[in-house]
């Protein structure tokens, strides 16, 4: 087990930010964590990184309590945080060759740290920018720099904080072919925050949605549609006229329609609802949820 | 391979790097103005003799200067740095890196020494080279001072540490480094005689480092019969020793502990809202 997260609660005052989250990351994993601003995603991240201190909790991290994690337990992880600005003096390939030396004394023959420095500037397309000053670059280019900073140390467990904020299409493309490759070659456990549904469902194996403080669902892209109900939209032409029919078997009522109209049928659509219609679905019906609570609560 | 030597031989690098990155940039706008300063003052100095010596008031002030600069330079600069720094998330980088805090704070400690060397050799060579018969120290004297003013960097540049760690912006950090040490440079006896002050300045100039680098580059770089205008008219160079190794000693028994509770806090949320902080007065 990568991450382990038991009961994990986080106050700041008098705020509950985290009450009660839980679950686990396998090694190879890619995790998506999903959630309404303010739910306490990157809270939740910051613990597991040893950069913050859980209120209570059991949370283990490659086996090792994060508030407790040495230097050699901090030479196993990649940190990609939001908006980063430092070393804007520091040219691409001078700060990344530099950082990675860090790792140097924490290679293993069967892990070499860190990664080549040429190679990984490659690797995210900075390779006409290496000797730019990181101050000049664009906000899609620095990112891009702020994620081969992460995996410079060629880590075991990384962490993605909104990696692909202000990356176009091109950059999000390579960047989703270089997490794939990440995960399969060199065996990274990853888990990543996210506000682009698209992304979490073509990158995650699993996706937690994270609202209220609460893990509210758990699973692949595929469990959670089903854990919706009404997911699939059926459209079609009859006459010259378009229908649009929602149901949770859109094979039978496809059966049915065909066979009630043999002919005269066309534009047959068959539409399952989207990752983003599952998650919209799901925090809805979590908050609404917790309004009935709190009118509860006030009566 | 020792991973924590490994990282101070990186701090080192980043030092060297960081003050080559600095040579090219506005920074040396500050160390520029400091050489006009002087070379002015000094001017105007260099042919009003002190009463009863055949020193000029120049080559008085020339050590005074230097000591100032070096007394500054480790208070102002670690603390601006440092805020700097946690604003924009270099330190909290130096935190997801292993051994990242040691080559941090052993990069700062290089960088700054080389920055206040080398704005003392651009702030004083103009004069230097300008003012004929400036000083008459020798070879010697300007060995001897370097003891000194590596003293009175080990006694300010922690405290400079501490005040950036506590400063809630950079702007904060400047506001109370910058005015108190104006104040404190002012009765230190670098730009106007300590003598001519009412007793208590006297007594409260003497508290702080600034006055006591000063004394310790005049006793370096002047004749020893000099040593008669000064306080008790000896260079006191065990109390020099004294004040200013009391300061280092405090200074970096206090500092780790300060700097680490400040790095422990470090967090990407907090330097969010910094950052936000910064927009909002414009500054981002």
């Amino acid at each position: 087990m990568v991450i382990e997260v038991r009961g994990l609660r986080m106050r700041y005052g008098t705020a509950d930010v985290l009450h009660g989250v839980d679950f686990t990351a396998e090694r190879g994993e890619v995790v998506a964590l999903l959630g309404p601003n303010g739910a306490g995603k990157t809270t939740t991240i910051e613990i597991l990184e040893g950069f913050r201190m859980p209120s209570a909790g059991h949370v283990r991290v490659l086996g090792v309590d994060p508030a407790k994690g040495d230097e050699l337990w901090r030479a196993k992880l990649g940190v990609v945080l939001q908006s980063w600005r430092d070393h804007a003096r520091w040219k691409v390939r001078e700060l990344l060759d530099h950082l990675g030396r860090y790792y140097e004394p924490y290679g293993t023959p069967e892990r070499t740290r860190p990664f080549d420095t040429d190679e990984l500037i490659k690797t995210v397309g900075l390779e006409e920018h290496a000797h730019k000053k990181s101050g000049k670059l664009s906000g899609g280019q620095r990112r891009r720099l702020d994620v081969a900073i992460g995996i410079v140390g060629k880590p075991e467990l990384l962490f993605l904080d909104e990696p692909t904020a202000g990356f176009d299409p091109h950059a999000r493309r390579d960047f989703h072919d270089l997490v794939h490759r990440l995960s399969d070659l060199e065996g990274m456990t990853i888990l990543l925050t996210t506000h682009d549904l698209a992304e979490a469902e073509k990158l995650a194996d699993r996706i937690l949605v994270l609202a209220g403080g609460k893990i509210i669902a758990d699973g692949s892209p595929d469990q959670l549609s089903r854990q919706v109900e009404g997911q699939s939209e059926v459209r079609w032409t009859q006459d010259g006229t378009r229908h649009v029919h929602a149901t949770d078997d859109a094979t039978a009522f496809v059966r049915t329609l065909l066979g009630q109209h043999p002919n005269g049928i066309s534009e047959l659509e068959v539409r399952r609802s989207t990752l983003e219609d599952t998650y919209l679905e799901l925090v809805q019906r979590f908050e609404s949820g917790q309004m009935t609570g709190q009118e509860v609560a006030a009566l | 391979m020792n991973a924590t030597r490994h990282a101070v031989g990186l701090g080192f690098q980043r030092g060297w790097t960081e003050f080559r990155h600095s040579l090219g940039s506005s920074d040396q706008v500050f160390n520029l103005f400091i050489a006009i300063a002087y070379t002015l003052v000094l001017f105007f100095q260099k042919d009003s003799k002190i009463e009863g010596t055949t020193l000029s008031l120049a080559a008085l002030s020339l050590p005074s200067m230097i000591g100032a600069s070096v007394a500054f330079g480790g208070l102002v600069g670690p603390a601006g740095q440092l805020s700097l720094n946690r604003e924009d998330g270099t330190l909290l980088r130096a935190k997801a890196v292993p051994n990242g805090m040691v080559g941090y704070v052993v990069g700062r400690v290089t960088q700054t020494s080389l920055d206040i060397f080398f704005g003392l050799v651009v702030g004083i060579l103009p004069a230097l080279i300008l003012i004929p018969n400036l000083t008459d120290a020798g070879f010697l004297g300007w060995l001897a001072v370097l003891p000194v003013l590596l003293l009175g960097l080990a006694a300010t540049l922690p405290w400079g540490a501490i005040a950036g760690s506590l400063a809630k912006s950079p702007q904060g950090a400047m506001g109370f480094t910058m005015l108190p040490m104006m104040g404190v440079v002012a009765i230190s006896g670098v730009f106007y005689p300590i003598q001519a002050l009412p007793g208590w300045l006297q007594g409260l100039g003497q508290v702080f480092p600034v006055y006591w680098v000063g004394l310790g580059a005049r006793s370096a770089l002047l004749p020893d019969a000099a040593a008669a205008t000064e306080i008790g008219g000896s260079w006191r160079t065990f109390e020099m020793v004294g004040v200013l190794g009391v300061w280092a000693v405090v200074g970096f028994a206090l500092a780790p502990t300060i700097l680490r509770r400040m790095a422990r806090r470090e967090s990407g949320a907090d330097m969010e809202q910094r950052r936000q902080a910064a927009l909002q007065r414009g500054m981002g």
